[in-house]
């Protein structure tokens, strides 16, 4: 990181990036025992898709209500390959039809569709795993915006592509588990991930990946095209009459934001064992819009931060109130989104990084460029 | 701040006193009840590390509380609070109280998945009263067997799964479809059926073994049509017109859910009255607990065939229904996987009696062959195959909510989850 200029990452930025790392590196890895460790690999999965988001709608004003569509469509890539790994022939000999899936033999399928056949192989599935939410999203991203379609519409398309998707993979059960999902993955070239080991490993693996996200998501914030999409976010007439193609660049984050949900949905299906249309609806596209909204929609360190606090706060709310959590989770929002409404970023930035840099002046070195506004 | 500072050093030194004196007191005043569990220590009973203490037992309930599942799932969380109770108030198990963990599933299959793992790895507990949708089982199933916990499951389901971490206390499908057929067949002289449901694995498997049974081992019957509908779909009038048309002697319906009280609303106002029997209904999917949300009146005269009815009439039944009302209400109906629920703690407690250990692979052992006398359903009994011996039952849908018991097996019904001949 330190390679990189001071416009890539100013001493703020390299703060928050290396509070964040330290956090997910060491500290949730010695606090937090294998099962908890294992829950937040989980939550930070669909900070990927958050994400994306802060890109989309907080950066290019693109506000898609389908990014679970991206998250579902990873993660289905990754399941049918591990699921075609746990269907061999000796596992499932009390089938019809050894060899293929469960859910294919309940639906009385006595042979494997041809489109499953490429998951055979682990290289098309990671190549798979990006390039099919980033090819549909690209279709969708060329039939919208090179027709103007934006704002309130664009969001009420993506929802209704989410509710279309959800409606295919159910009813397709045959072919797609249904409602069930494809549920009982076991291993990843022989390798158990089901084993608190493999779990930890995966949990780094996730950390290492979402920095990789993170940083390309600052690499686009700070480059021109980051400056074009605020400006295309802000006044998009006059970036057009300025001689751009504001499709063009609008497909081109809403792309990347769809490449970085798939990556959050593979990860997931690889950390908790199975992938099911729950991730794919209306629902959970929108609760992802709800993490980067309390995380700070321009924020992409806050998106990260948001996801990890109301997953944690859905998981202690439940265990605590198994009837009364969603109720308290509700008023957390409204909380939030009354008091703070640039969220945690917001509140950070306003409340205390400001204090923190008056302790540090106070010390022997002040920082020179440490400025607490922009 | 000193002040506190002192108090503090008292304070825990007085605890201390406290907590040694009450250790005492404690163990004196259970010693001649606790004589039961002393003759179980728990270093014998509970070799690998589950949630068992000198005086309690730990379990979890595992149920959707929130979500569209709730309204189905309550009845089992009830019923299994209330077996919980009466179990403690005879002295619990091996003389210890069971204590219980309840999670909630929020009608969201990853999160079964989330809070089986935290049941099982966080509060190590010895056995889970849980789950409902068979989408809820398969997403917990591969939890309990890397953990190896012990399910409790309550709903009659499509078979096709045995797994040494469940136990099945409802019907699988050959259980409460074969019997019920065979009925309408010789008593009611059915020969042509049409067959409808819910779009998803149960309804269709169900389907599957209903319409292999006809077509293979009814003499000249037929199924005249089969179609499926998406959960929640609320429009049946086109499969309504198609069945005026057919004129099948018989309506298979395994409607789920919402879509109940459409479809038999949209029965009714399309002039089919069931009480004429022209067509029968027949259906595998409405207790008395979807009836409160059907409506009596518009599902008199339907047929219903499963394992339990609140009416059934017998001594156990009657005590069940009298404690269950009085511990969760006057208005409360009792269906047939509320009462599978109630089997759950139960048939856990003879298990873990006869291994006379808490450990999961010495209750798995001892489950086959455990008998419950006292179950409201009449006498059941654990299979090798983890399911349950019961009967099956024909019940005619009355207007006031409630079924009458027409029909019940001679003998107990053998559980074939996977059923030859019907795959």
């Amino acid at each position: 990181m330190k390679s990189h200029s001071h416009a890539f990452l100013s001493p703020r930025d390299m703060i928050g990036f290396a509070l964040l790392a330290a956090m997910i590196f060491v500290v949730f890895p010695l606090l937090l025992e294998p099962f908890r460790l294992n829950l937040f690999g989980k939550y930070l999965t669909y900070a990927f898709v958050a994400v994306g988001l802060v890109l989309c709608w907080g950066v290019g004003g693109i506000l898609s209500l389908g990014q679970g569509v991206f998250f579902g469509l990873g993660g289905y890539c990754m399941a049918m390959f591990l699921k075609l790994e746990a269907s061999s022939p000796e596992n499932t000999a009390i089938q019809s039809t050894p060899g293929i899936p469960d859910f294919m033999d309940w639906n009385q399928l006595s042979a494997l569709p041809w489109w499953w056949e490429p998951f055979n192989s682990f290289a098309f599935t990671l190549i798979a795993v990006i390039a099919v939410p980033v090819v549909f999203s690209y279709i969708i991203g060329v039939a919208m915006f090179r027709r103007r379609v934006g704002g309130v519409y664009f969001a009420i398309i993506t929802q209704a592509i989410a509710a279309i998707l959800t409606i295919l993979i159910i009813g397709q059960q045959g072919f797609t588990g249904g409602v069930n999902g494809i549920t009982d993955l076991r291993t990843l070239h022989g390798w158990d991930i089901r084993t608190d080991a493999a779990k930890t490993t995966l949990y780094f693996v996730n950390g290492v990946l979402l920095f990789a996200v993170l940083l390309a998501a600052q690499f686009v914030r700070r480059s021109k095209l980051g400056r074009l999409l605020i400006a295309m976010r802000d006044q998009e007439d006059r970036v057009r009459f300025s001689g751009y193609d504001v499709a063009n660049f609008k497909i081109f984050v809403f792309c990347l934001g769809a490449a970085f949900a798939a990556i959050g949905g593979a990860m997931f299906t690889l950390q908790v064992g199975f992938m099911s249309p729950s991730f794919v609806g209306i629902v959970p596209s929108i609760e992802m819009v709800i993490f980067a909204a309390v995380g700070g929609r321009l924020s992409i360190l806050g998106a990260v931060w948001g996801t990890l606090l109301v997953n944690w706060a859905k998981t202690s709310f439940s265990e605590s109130f198994p009837e009364l959590w969603l109720l308290g989770l509700g008023a957390l929002f409204i909380a939030v989104v009354m008091a703070f409404p640039n969220g945690l970023a917001g509140v950070w930035a306003e409340k205390i990084e400001p204090r923190l840099l008056k302790l540090t002046r106070r010390g022997d070195k002040p920082l020179p460029n440490a400025t607490p506004a922009e | 701040m000193t002040n506190s500072a002192n108090s503090k050093g008292t304070n825990g030194l007085s605890r201390r006193a406290v907590l040694a004196g009450g250790a005492a007191l404690t163990a004196s005043l259970f010693a001649p009840k606790g004589l039961r569990a002393a003759d179980f220590p728990t270093a014998a009973v509970n070799t690998t590390g589950l949630a068992v203490t000198d005086d309690t037992v730990t379990i979890g309930i595992l149920h959707s509380v929130t979500g569209t599942m709730a309204i189905s799932e309550t009845g089992s969380v009830q019923a299994e609070k209330l077996a919980i109770e009466q179990i403690n108030a005879q002295g619990g198990i091996l003389g210890r109280k069971i204590e219980y963990v309840q999670e909630d599933g929020a009608s969201d299959w990853p999160t079964f998945a989330e809070k089986a793992k935290k049941l099982l790895v966080q509060d190590k507990v010895a056995s889970v009263m849980g789950c409902w949708t068979s989408a809820s089982r398969k997403a917990v199933l591969p939890v309990f067997e890397q953990y190896n916990g012990m399910l409790y499951y309550p709903t009659f389901y499509e078979g096709l799964e045995q797994s040494p971490n469940v136990i099945y206390t409802g019907q699988e499908a050959t259980q409460q479809i074969i019997a019920g057929l065979d009925w309408v067949n010789k008593v009611k002289g059915a020969k042509s059926f049409y067959l409808l449901g819910s779009d998803y694995i149960w309804p269709r498997t169900s389907n599957k073994i209903a319409r292999k049974h006809i077509e293979n081992y009814m003499e000249g019957c037929k199924v005249v049509g089969e179609e499926y509908y998406p959960l929640g779909h609320t429009q049946f009038n086109s499969v309504i017109n198609k069945i005026r048309l057919k004129k099948p002697d018989v309506i298979y319906a395994i409607v789920v859910g919402g879509s109940n009280v459409a479809f038999y609303k949209q029965l009714k106002a399309a002039g089919i009255d069931m009480t004429k029997e022209d067509p029968i209904l027949l259906t595998i999917s409405v207790t008395e607990d979807e009836i409160r949300g059907i409506g009596g009146e518009n599902i008199d005269g339907a047929y219903a065939c499963m394992k339990y009815f609140q009416s059934l009439d017998n001594d156990n039944n009657a005590e069940f229904v009298a404690a269950f009302k009085s511990m969760w209400g006057e208005d409360m109906v009792i269906g047939d996987v509320t009462q599978a629920a109630y089997l759950g703690p139960w048939l856990w407690k003879a298990a873990v009696e006869k291994a006379g250990s808490f450990d999961i692979d010495k209750v798995r052992e001892a489950s086959p062959g455990i008998e419950l006398p006292t179950a409201p359903e009449g006498y059941v009994k654990v299979h090798e195959n983890h399911h349950l011996w019961s009967k099956t039952r024909v019940g005619l849908a009355k207007p006031d909510g409630q079924y009458e018991v027409v029909y019940e097996t001679a003998e107990l019904v053998e559980p074939d989850p996977f059923p030859e001949g019907y795959q």
